[in-house]
């Protein structure tokens, strides 16, 4: 089959590999009919996040038809069925999965004893994503392994198109968490940095759960278009001071909730510090640009949340922590636990209340992959979203 | 709050022509012109300094080139080749001074030096951020009007706002109280 395969930096390539077979008795496999890029994948693509290994396949966004299911997975799951597969693979029974927190399953990270050693403990296997999350090949390609299929999967009804529902398998549910974390009262401003996919989801959800005010900040005027097609006040922080406008927009006492859809590839120069964090980064002196989390520390309204979806890696440097005790606020953070909200989600579509299609702006052959991972991380062309079809 | 709106509205459209990458371009642009003239008109001190006595004439050629290159810079439409030509210049007067190294002073080398050093970081800082925003202004513009009407809510925007207030969040995604009245019910 064809898939798009890591080969190191800014070095993606559209490939012959060979197809995936049934390993495990509760693995299904896929035939993909649509996948996408995520901004996850781009810090990848630049060789932020380590242990990704020559030859991976890339991608954690993706859904199709189910083609075979091994015997352990067949009461859930049958040929023919249409599933959208969330990113983090779960196993259903765990303590952590039995929580609900399906992002942190204790059991399907196989290579958890490389994961340990980094980070101490074990979270769960996540498709496409470096060798310490299991290393399992991803769904940017014709078909997907699934492990742990009876539980790793989102039924969709064949009324919904693929774009009306791909999402659910990370941007929407991430979203969604994002500001779910925040548990949104309705007197709050809620103020999110970054309108890539995941900030526009962050902006979507905090709207459908009744924000007071909902703030966006980004540099790139499209992305900032929608996020205020969708009722986001926006803020370009290559044109305006970002702390002067939320003081203007929250009558100088700063939002009670900060969400960061950025993560650890800040733009380089948008200020003193992030120049700051690329030299060192560059003398691997740290791994991640923290600017989001410090503005969102400075800004916050004393004994507010932070809430971080975006993705860090590893080290960052002055982090002020002083300001987050003595304001005492309240993170949270985490990769998504996908089928906790999914369900919820489906119906919210079904029902008309959303429709996350709107982000897409590219919808290409799985061969121009390589390419549009380009367009995507450089903002060329307009693009905020690809779809590939395998 | 519809006021509020509208002033974004006017923002959001309003393509910045640089942004802060591109900002920092014209300033290694104007840093450039400026070393450049420095170069032309005191190379005769600066080569004493730099170990380059009777080689005035190879620090004004690369003078000319700073020049040319700060100009290069100011007036293109796309920062971003200059830039990395930037960084190749820089590659040049290291090895320029270290070549010299001998007859230097040492202080004024070590000077040179660390500002070449220094100066090399920012221009491939500039050169990798310029990626995301030296774009076709034109096409952004369309984007920007073409994706204004891009809604993730079938039954509009207003309609939409505290839609899902139905959702029950979960009591491990409660917040701390900090924010609610300590007393309420
Ligand atoms: N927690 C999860 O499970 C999960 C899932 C999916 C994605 N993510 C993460 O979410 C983040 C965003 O993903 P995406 O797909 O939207 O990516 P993206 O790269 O398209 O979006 C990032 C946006 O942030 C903007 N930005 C950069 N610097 C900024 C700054 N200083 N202030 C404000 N905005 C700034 C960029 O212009 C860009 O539009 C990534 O870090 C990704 O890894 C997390
Ligand atoms: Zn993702
Ligand atoms: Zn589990």
């Amino acid at each position: 089959m064809r898939a798009l395969v890591w080969h190191g930096k800014e070095d993606i390539r559209c490939e012959s590999v060979p197809d995936p077979r049934i390993e495990h008795p509760r693995d299904a496999i896929i035939k993909v009919t649509s996948c996408a890029i995520c901004g996850s994948d781009l810090h990848l693509f630049d060789n932020m996040i380590p242990a990704m290994k020559r030859g991976d396949i890339m991608g954690h966004e993706a859904m199709g038809e189910v083609v075979e299911v091994g015997p352990e997975a067949s009461g859930k799951l049958k040929v023919g069925d249409r599933v959208v597969v969330p990113f983090t693979i779960t196993c259903g029974e765990c303590w952590q999965c039995k929580r609900g927190n399906f992002s942190l399953c204790e059991r399907t990270n196989r290579n958890g004893a490389m994961q340990e050693k980094v980070f101490g403990r074990v979270g769960a296997g996540l498709f496409g994503y470096t060798q310490l999350t299991g290393g399992y090949p991803g769904g940017q390609a014709e078909y997907l392994r699934v492990p742990c299929a009876d539980e790793t999967h989102i039924k969709v009804p064949s009324t919904l198109s693929d774009e009306q529902v791909l999402f659910l398998s990370d941007i929407l549910p991430t979203g969604w968490q994002g500001a779910v974390q925040c548990d949104i009262q309705p007197e709050d401003t809620v103020c999110i940095w970054g309108a890539g996919p995941v900030g526009l989801m962050c902006v979507v959800s905090a709207v459908l759960l009744g924000a007071k005010q909902v703030i966006c900040i980004d540099r790139v005027p499209e992305r900032l278009a929608m996020a205020q097609a969708n009722g986001a006040i926006p803020i370009n922080f290559d044109t305006e001071s970002v702390i002067q406008r939320i003081d203007e927009l929250t009558d100088r006492k700063g939002p009670e909730k900060c969400i960061d859809a950025v993560g650890m590839e800040a733009h380089a120069t948008a200020t003193l510090d992030s120049i700051y964090d690329r030299v060192k980064q560059a003398m691997m002196l740290e791994s991640d640009r923290a600017h989001v989390l410090r503005e969102m520390v400075y800004v916050a309204r004393p004994g507010g949340v932070l809430s971080v979806p975006g993705v860090y890696g590893g080290l960052v440097d002055k982090f002020p922590m002083g300001l987050v005790m003595n304001k005492g606020l309240t993170i949270r953070t985490g990769q998504t636990h996908v089928r906790r909200w999914t369900d919820d989600l489906l119906r919210r579509i079904e029902e008309g209340q959303l429709d996350p299609s709107f982000v897409i702006t590219h919808k290409v052959p799985l061969e121009q992959g390589p390419a549009m991972y380009k367009t995507f991380r450089d903002k060329q062309d307009g693009c905020v979203k690809v779809v590939l079809k395998p | 709050m519809s006021m509020t709106t509208q002033g974004g509205m006017r923002r959001a459209a309003t393509l910045p022509r640089r942004g802060t990458a591109g900002r920092l371009a014209g300033q290694l642009g104007w840093f450039s012109l400026g070393l450049g003239l420095l170069e032309i008109v005191a190379a005769r001190p600066l080569a004493r300094q730099l170990g380059m006595h009777g080689r005035e004439d190879l620090l004004r050629l690369q003078g000319l080139r700073e020049v040319v290159m700060g100009v290069g810079i100011l007036t293109a439409r796309d920062r971003r080749p200059w830039i990395i030509g930037r960084v190749a210049g820089d590659a040049v007067d290291a090895a320029l001074l270290a070549g010299h190294a001998p007859h230097a002073r040492p202080g004024s080398l070590a000077l040179a030096m660390a500002s070449v050093a220094a100066v090399t970081v920012l221009d491939l800082i500039c050169a990798e951020s310029l990626r995301t925003e030296e774009g076709d202004y034109a096409a952004r513009a369309d984007a920007v009007r073409a994706y204004a009407t891009r809604s993730a809510f079938p039954k509009g925007l207003e309609q939409s706002r505290g839609a899902a207030r139905d959702f029950q969040v979960p009591r491990d995604f409660r917040i701390p109280d900090a924010l609610r009245p300590w007393n309420a019910a």
